[in-house]
């Protein structure tokens, strides 16, 4: 049997540091990189007696979170204690729901190429986060508790996934969402994004489950698919070849592009679970579950069917503009200066998008220039090289497009008489073109007509000229 | 004057009307403390230094004429699992020796508000996982009525502090008896309240399902004077309610109209239940009787099966809450550790003692995977059925009288005797209120033939306090006070 014999199954449990003012269950600060120890309390240090006293922006959060992924709310919902030692846990056991999540039985759909694809997913949990370690050599390890007690939501999918495209388009998603509802910045560098893999794989056809591989520490999009792709082929390699494969916890090397074993002796955890007896369970009332479902901002969804009915958009042109709530919204200023969205999205999905990579950023440009600029490329007014170099402008220093245009002589030459001249001399230049083109080479013409541009500064219309060099050599 | 034999009331109104002063009465104190603290060992750690300056400020606010609030003035005792600021606050546990909390416990800062003079912090049982103070890490405390006998626990240290006069009255915790019994083998009052009547916040968890914070005073109305005080709403114990209306003090003078006191005949039925003790609470049944109370036998079944559920809940729980003293971030580590897995294992085994290392194991073994469903998962489901037990008796009676403990004081070094529940049975009357969360209160009734103290329990519905307060007055105000160990003498 070949590789293409196999599938990967997996699901992902993905952890969304909640962007509350204060932790879960105090009232210490959850800024991002302050100075070690310094966002820390008794509650948050487990010092004796210290009682959690829940946070209930978390609670709000994490419905929005559910309402989203069209989970369940639950009426109520637990908090347990898992118990198990470890320095960047104070209190030796981590607040978190394990036999009663707030949020059950939702679902995502992702685009991978033109299929759309529900991924399921299983529950959704509130828990507080662990403190870091930091390692100096040499001289041993510190712990900074700030992160002690963060909120965090895990969001646990069902195994519906495939391979890595898939895995990378439905955490893009769960990111996007993240940020559409305002519950966290879902940056992976920064760690409020964190996603776990559990991997098996299992003969294309079968129904039943293989053994379990999790992997973690992965913190890039990039990662995650190489090290799912990479995790998929050592798991086929080891069952062509006869072999076993052990349920372990495995680690992804950005530099081999391997993943390798965490620990070799993987312990059967038992973290002896027990209802968490200093906290009572959380309760939520229908009408507050319609409440934040109403403040909700519009999600993914709904701007996607949304740009297709008013702008005509292609569902993937939809998907890719949605994929990230800043570039939407960017899209959605944008678009009340232009009577041309397809062609405003072109310049954005080509020009602009690549910017939003993966973290968040303010406008690059200012949306409503981008508008206008879109109007004079619609109209012919300047071709797309011109439209290029506009927008670099705009990105250094905002200015109007049109009266840019106009100043700086940048306006399409859409005069056949105005080129005739410019055309006659790049056909005269360009012998050695003209023969191969008739000669059936449909590729040569762009030499003659790029000398044109260039002539022209890159201001005559591409496809005038072309017209006006066949007209001129004759041919097909 | 013999000012420490006094009551709270009284040494109020004596510090009010500046018939004496604070620093008269806490150097009173203090001189019993110095007399009597070799042979009792009440305390851990004496405040002797903040006491006097409390007692300075006291007398110096009531000079310029102001209103204090009852207690103002009045030296009492903490327990050491109770934090305080600036003082170090050991659990009497090697592995908090010197630590010293940054936070007041809330109670602690309502009793500070109350301007009382601290005394210091009274021995107990290991993070109170004891039922004779005799697993505290530091030292023995003793009987003050039988210095060859235990004190009783885990609140030991607070119950021999008041009961020698080495404190007017102390704060202890129940988690499964722990007020009602020292008070009991003391001859004190002891309240558990009813769960959430007062805040946990900065007293050390053992088991915070069944962990309240408890009053001991020599009288009943002491008692409620003290409760008044520390029952108050705290935002930030999920559990909290206080108390809103009437206060308990006040409501002891509110007549008792014929309650019916429910008899449940299998707590005197029995084995081990000792004659004395027998004896002093049929002594207290025919009292009641005699007033107009109606006597109804109750059928409670659960006895048993409580101290199972008690110890299986209270050691899981328990486990938990012990897992934070890991040498990391506070408290004892072990000097000679080279790995991680040292400094876990090895703290943990030099500095906790065998009594807590029992109950971690266990609750360990409850909760884990192969365990959870025969052990833990049972022993909430007899929780519920204990709960369910005591509300339908207590909808034909008021209140239940059982006995406290099956003896008295024993001699130290000795465990009770048994009743084929192993090491722990002689604490099974206080733990049905423990697992239901109903008060209980310890009232002294007697002397037994040997001169220790006997006491009996009166258990109510949830916020039956008041209740309870005023059939206790009722005895004592009939008996009068329990002699003091030295009367005794």
């Amino acid at each position: 049997m070949s590789i293409h014999d196999y599938e990967s199954v997996i699901g992902l449990e993905v952890h969304v540091e909640l962007k509350t003012t204060h932790k879960l269950f105090c009232e210490c600060a959850t800024t991002f990189g302050a100075p070690p120890n310094t966002q820390v309390c008794p509650v948050c240090l487990a010092m004796p007696g210290a009682l959690p006293a829940l946070n209930r922006e978390v609670v709000e959060f994490a419905v929005r979170a559910g309402i989203a992924t069209h989970c369940t709310i639950e009426h109520r919902s637990c908090f347990d204690r898992k118990n198990y030692f470890y320095p960047d846990l104070p209190k030796a056991y981590q607040v978190t729901q394990n036999e009663f999540p707030i949020c059950t039985g939702g679902y995502l759909d992702i685009a991978t190429g033109d299929q759309v694809k529900r991924i399921r997913i299983e529950r959704i949990h509130m828990e507080e986060d662990a403190g870091k370690l930091i390692h100096i050599s040499e001289e041993g390890t510190l712990v900074d508790c700030n992160r002690c007690g963060v909120p965090l939501i895990e969001i646990v999918s069902q195994p519906d996934l495939r391979n890595g495209e898939e895995a990378v388009a439905y955490l893009r998603k769960l990111r996007a969402i993240a940020r559409y509802t305002g519950i966290s910045d879902g940056k992976m560098n920064e760690g409020s994004l964190r996603c776990d893999v559990n991997l098996s794989i299992r003969k294309k056809g079968e129904q039943t489950l293989g053994t379990r591989v999790e992997l973690k520490n992965l913190n890039s999009f990039n990662f995650i698919a190489r090290a799912i792709d990479s995790e998929f082929k050592r798991q086929v390699e080891i069952v062509e070849q006869g072999g076993t494969l052990v349920q372990e916890t495995r680690r992804f090397d950005e530099k081999t592009g391997q993943t390798y074993a965490m620990r070799k002796k993987e312990q059967a955890a038992d973290y002896r679970y027990l209802p968490d007896p200093d906290l009572v369970p959380v309760e939520i009332e229908a009408e507050e579950v319609n409440r934040i479902r109403v403040a909700i901002p519009r999600l993914p969804e709904e701007r996607k069917e949304q740009y297709i009915r008013d702008y005509d958009l292609t569902a993937y042109e939809a998907e890719r503009l949605t994929d990230d709530k800043e570039l939407s919204d960017f899209f959605e200023k944008a678009v009340q200066e232009t009577t041309y969205p397809k062609i405003l999205v072109n310049v954005i999905l080509a020009d602009v998008a690549p910017l939003y990579a993966e973290e968040p950023l303010d406008d690059p440009v200012n949306p409503a220039s981008l508008g206008k600029l879109s109007n004079l490329l619609a109209t012919g007014e300047i071709n797309s090289n011109t439209g290029r170099k506009v927008l670099k402008a705009l990105m250094e220093e905002d200015f109007d497009p049109t009266s840019y245009v106009s100043e700086h002589d940048l306006a399409q030459i859409n005069d056949r008489e105005k080129l005739q001249e410019t055309v006659d001399d790049s056909i005269a230049a360009n012998e050695r073109a003209i023969k191969d083109y008739l000669g059936g080479k449909d590729s040569a013409i762009r030499a003659i007509v790029g000398r044109v541009m260039k002539d022209t500064g890159g201001r005559a219309n591409p496809i005038l000229v072309e017209t006006m060099i066949k007209e001129a050599i004759g041919g097909r | 004057m013999n000012y420490t034999s006094m009551e709270l009331l009284q040494l109020s109104a004596a510090l009010r009307n500046r018939e004496i002063s604070s620093r008269e009465l806490t150097e009173a104190v203090f001189r019993t403390i110095d007399a009597r603290e070799e042979a009792i060992g009440a305390y851990i750690t004496l405040t002797r230094d903040l006491a006097i300056k409390q007692a300075d400020r006291v007398d110096a606010l009531l000079g310029q004429g102001l209103t204090l609030p009852a207690l103002a003035g009045i030296p009492g005792a903490l327990k050491d699992n109770i934090a305080t600021r600036g003082i170090r606050t050991t659990n009497a546990s090697r592995m908090l020796e010197t630590f010293v909390p940054p936070y007041d416990a809330f109670v602690w800062r309502l009793l500070r508000q109350q301007e009382i003079v601290l005394t210091g912090k009274t021995n107990m049982d290991e993070f109170a996982m004891g039922h004779s103070t005799e697993t505290s890490a530091f030292h023995l405390t003793r009987n003050p009525y039988d210095t060859t006998r235990v004190p009783g626990g885990s609140s030991g240290g607070s119950a021999a502090a008041v009961a020698s006069g080495e404190a007017c009255f102390a704060l202890g915790t129940d988690t499964g008896g722990s007020v009602r019994q020292p008070a009991a083998l003391c001859g004190l009052v002891g309240l558990r309240p009813t769960y959430g009547l007062i805040s946990r916040r900065g007293v050390t968890s053992f088991a915070s399902s069944l962990d309240q914070v408890g009053t001991m005073t020599r009288s009943v109305r002491d008692n409620a004077l003290l409760l008044d005080a520390i029952a108050v709403r705290d935002k930030k114990d999920v559990h909290s309610v206080g108390h809103e209306g009437e206060s308990y003090l006040d409501a002891i003078s509110e007549p008792l109209s014929s309650p019916i006191i429910g008899w449940p005949e299998s707590y005197f039925n029995s084995g081990d239940l000792a004659g004395d003790v027998r004896e002093q609470l049929e002594k207290a049944l025919h009292f009641y009787e005699s007033i107009g109370a109606r006597i109804i036998p109750v059928d409670l079944k659960t006895l048993d099966a409580s101290l199972a559920a008690y110890y299986i809940i209270s050691s899981a729980e328990g486990f938990s809450a012990m897992n934070r003293y890991d040498g990391v971030h506070y408290g004892y580590r072990s000097e000679t550790v080279e790995s991680l897995e040292d400094v876990y294992v090895k703290s943990r085994t030099e500095a906790l003692g065998p009594e807590v290392k029992r109950r971690i194991l266990l609750g360990c073994f409850a909760l884990s995977n192969d365990q959870y469903d025969d052990y833990f998962l049972k022993a909430t489901q007899v929780r519920t059925l204990v709960k369910q037990e005591f509300e339908n008796v207590f909808q034909s009676c008021d209140a239940i009288l059982t006995p406290v403990t099956a003896t008295t004081a024993w001699p130290i070094g000795t465990l009770p005797e048994e009743s084929g529940g192993g090491r722990y049975s002689n604490d099974r009357f206080t733990l049905p209120a423990s697992l239901t969360g109903m008060p209980a209160i310890s009232v002294p009734v007697g002397l037994s033939d040997k001169g220790l103290p006997v006491g009996m329990q009166l258990m109510g519905k949830r916020f039956s306090e008041s209740l309870l307060y005023r059939l206790a007055a009722c005895y004592e105000d009939a008996h009068g006070l329990l002699a003091t160990p030295g009367e005794v003498k």
